[in-house]
């Protein structure tokens, strides 16, 4: 195949960088920022699929009321996994993957900062997940007490807790030797004139987030740990019995909790960043406004923990304060839709797959904002708390949102990774597909949370029956419909129209000046450059 | 390779592992924080771990009365029955009050238990004062044995005026070791 003859070439090409490994071993102990991308992508999209199947498990069984197909106990381990697997399984190593293939090519770096750390940060996760994933298969079951493990339920379960602490100390290793990586990359390997004020957003979105991530993974760890501690060691962090309080637990956890949500999205709005100027044949407009929002998201994210724990009982001034800081979120997440809208403004646009679904997050984050802000108020959030409004919230900005601009960001460079254009009809069915289907899946949510049905139980009062039926027949469409993405790539790795260099008519920035498939070695001399080369320049100033 | 440009990363690796580090201390450290911060606003109804010395020849407001509720549960794990004696208390401010509460043993063991108490409004318990209350020990019933368990308070006259009704909550737990412990000497 043309493939394995291109991969060969760069082989050759590069054959002053020792020899490869080949087979197996190639992968093992891989030391290329560019091979690591790949299997961080290649696993998340395994994650996506398992986590998805257990989302199938749920919908399956809320199609009707009454328990038809699995039992309650296993039921909640199925909402606590899927939510576990997605969230740190698809989502984070789908950006990090992202970071590793594209962040040294777009500042003109030959690799990341730490390769031989690179390797060991990735190698974690298949670790990471198989000790998750294998509680399922003992006696006493997977975690069942919802993603956020609040104790005192999450310490009456079986001793398998012990197994997916591990795991999750294992994870936040692995982000954390991820994110280090990442600073230090962007930080010390920039090209000769790559100031920090030309990077592309994707990599200042990046370089804000690992900051966020290594701020707030150590923090998680704590929170895992004393709950380790309390249920084998005999500590009472959380256990009132013992003088401990078992509210403190959810302040540890939401310190670390919404940060971690900004992680799920920040690489996402530096990705949109990238695409929607690309499509509209502008530079980004604002850029320097994108930069400072970016940071001021990252900074308010730290000071509005307790909007998720309104209802434990706060005093009115704690509320009113975690309600206005909430609520100024919203400034500066709206200056960058308006930025991109403005981008958009008298372009001349194109709608190519990964333009429809940066778009699509656009518009579907928006209303996943909307849905936050609505959350963020005090009175209605006591009666929003713990229902499926917060579920149909949170999917919008996560799967509308993250995993939208993760698929955007696929079909933006998968020509520049496997030298072959996708194939853009399927493409746009794809995109298509998805959006109804997903909108069929979690709109009707926000009316069954308005309506009192609350998130993670097996059953539900007859009245909720149409809208559950509407949403799980949404989520088997959109569900099944993911395997088409599957075979959209597979079927670009195997063959296709060759891709030019640039890809993409109105495409800037370094990446797009190496050749595509990009050889296994770039940049091995420093590209100089100049605001001519940069991607951004802020049209403003 | 074109070195001259690019800077060797160790310093910047070493300042954030030290950050990672420096932040899962962090996490610890917001323990003492949260207990000192509910201490000393109130948040969480919150009262003193001890007695606490009143000086009782303070002056008693007997133009003012407050109403005192009390309140019980009993935590799913513990086979016991708890119960205030009395659903409240109309309460001078700066005078020392008595009431009791009844625990019976359902089990046919004995048992050790700890009782957590809580005030609200929260801005209340900052001024509500307990001399003596079972729960500053552990208590132990034998099997099927019932007692009755004083609680001796007082309300300090400097409480806001605003306040007209305080309640007092208990929650009683299982000491699950200290009961095995039990039950191996037996
Ligand atoms: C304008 C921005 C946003 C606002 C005002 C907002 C507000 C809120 C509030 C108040 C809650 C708590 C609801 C409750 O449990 O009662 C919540 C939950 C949640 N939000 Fe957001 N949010 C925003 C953006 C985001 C983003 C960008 C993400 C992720 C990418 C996100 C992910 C989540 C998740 C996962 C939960 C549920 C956590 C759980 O209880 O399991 N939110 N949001
Ligand atoms: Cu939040």
């Amino acid at each position: 195949m043309s493939h394995e003859t291109t991969a060969h070439n760069n082989d050759s090409h590069d054959d002053h960088h020792a020899h490869h490994p080949t087979g197996l071993a190639r992968w093992v102990f891989s030391t290329n920022h560019k091979e690591i991308g790949t299997m961080y992508l290649v696993f998340s999209l395994i994650m996506f699929l398992v986590g998805g199947a257990m989302a199938l498990v749920i919908r399956a069984e809320l199609f009707a009321p009454g328990l038809q197909l699995v039992n309650p106990e296993f039921f909640n381990q199925m909402t606590t996994m899927h939510a576990l697997v997605m969230i740190f399984g698809a989502v984070m190593p789908a950006f990090v993957g992202l970071a590793n293939w594209m962040v040294p090519l777009m500042i003109g770096a030959p690799d990341m900062a730490l390769p031989r750390m690179n390797n060991w940060s990735f190698w974690i996760l298949p670790f990471a997940f198989t000790l998750l994933l294998m509680t399922l298969f003992m006696p006493s079951g997977g975690p069942a007490s919802g993603w956020t493990l609040y104790p005192p339920l999450s310490l009456q379960g079986g001793n398998s807790l012990a197994f997916v602490i591990l795991a999750i100390h294992l994870m936040g290793i692995s982000s954390i030797m991820g994110a280090i990586n990442i600073i230090a990359t962007i930080l010390n390997m920039r090209a000769p004139g790559m100031t920090l004020l030309r990077m592309p957003l994707f990599v200042w979105t990046w370089l804000i987030t690992a900051f966020l991530l290594i701020a707030v993974m150590p923090v998680l760890a704590g929170a895992v740990t004393m709950l380790l501690t309390d249920r084998f060691f005999g500590t009472s962090f959380f256990n009132a019995a013992g003088g401990g309080d078992p509210v403190l637990y959810q302040h540890i956890f939401w310190f670390f909790g919404h940060p971690e949500v900004y992680i799920l999205i920040l690489p996402a709005f530096g990705i949109v960043s990238e695409i929607i100027p690309t499509f509209s044949r502008k530079r980004l407009f604002g850029y320097t406004s994108m930069v400072y929002a970016t940071a001021s998201i990252a900074f308010l994210s730290f000071i509005v923990w307790a909007h998720h724990m309104f209802t434990v009982g706060m005093p009115l001034g704690a509320m009113l304060f975690f309600m206005y800081a909430t609520m100024v979120i919203a400034v500066p997440t709206g200056v960058k839709i308006f930025n991109w809208i403005a981008t958009m403004w008298r372009g001349s646009m194109t709608f190519e797959t990964p333009m429809l679904f940066a778009l699509g997050f656009v518009v579907l984050f928006t209303i996943g904002g909307l849905s936050g802000l609505m959350l963020a108020i005090v009175p209605a959030n006591f009666q929003y708390h713990d229902t499926y409004f917060v579920v149909a919230h949170f999917h919008y900005v996560l799967v509308t949102g993250a995993v939208f601009a993760i698929m955007a960001a696929v079909y933006y460079w998968l020509p520049k990774w496997t030298g072959h254009m996708y194939n853009e009809k399927l493409g746009k069915i794809h995109f298509w597909w998805s959006t109804i289907w997903v909108n069929v899946l979690f709109f009707p949510q926000h009316y069954l949370g308005l309506a009192g049905m609350p998130r993670r139980i097996p059953d539900y009062a007859v009245q909720f029956t149409e809208f559950n039926m509407i949403s799980s027949i949404g989520g088997f469409m959109y569900g099944f419909g993911q395997l088409l993405f599957v075979y959209i790539i597979w079927q670009c790795v195997r063959g296709g129209e060759k891709a030019t260099a640039q890809v993409w008519e109105g495409a800037r920035g370094l990446e797009w000046t190496v050749p595509s498939p990009a050889p296994l070695h770039t940049f091995d001399t420093p590209p100089v450059v100049d605001d001519s080369v940069a991607v951004h320049k802020d049209e403003l100033t | 390779m074109t070195a001259s440009t690019r800077k060797k990363p160790w310093q910047t690796v070493i300042g954030l592992t030290m950050m990672a580090v420096a932040m899962f201390g962090f996490g610890y450290l917001l323990v003492p924080l949260y207990d000192k911060f509910c201490e000393i606003t109130g948040i969480g109804g919150r009262t003193a771990d001890g007695p606490v010395q009143v000086e009782l020849s303070d002056e008693i407001n007997y133009d003012r009365k407050v109403r005192v509720q009390f309140v019980s549960t009993v935590n799913s794990g513990l086979p016991w029955r708890f119960e205030p004696t009395q659903r409240f208390m109309d309460v001078h401010p700066g005078k020392l009050y008595e009431t009791m509460y009844v625990a019976y043993n359902r089990a046919d063991h004995p048992v050790i238990a700890q009782a957590v108490p809580s005030v609200s409004p929260g801005r209340a318990s900052l001024f509500f004062n307990k001399t003596e209350c079972f729960c500053f020990t552990e208590q132990l019933l034998g099997a099927g044995e019932s007692r009755d368990m004083p609680v001796r308070f007082v309300v300090d006259p400097n409480l806001p005026e605003r306040v007209e009704l305080v309640t007092l909550s208990y929650i009683i737990y299982k000491n699950d070791e200290a009961t095995a412990v039990l039950a191996a000497v037996n």
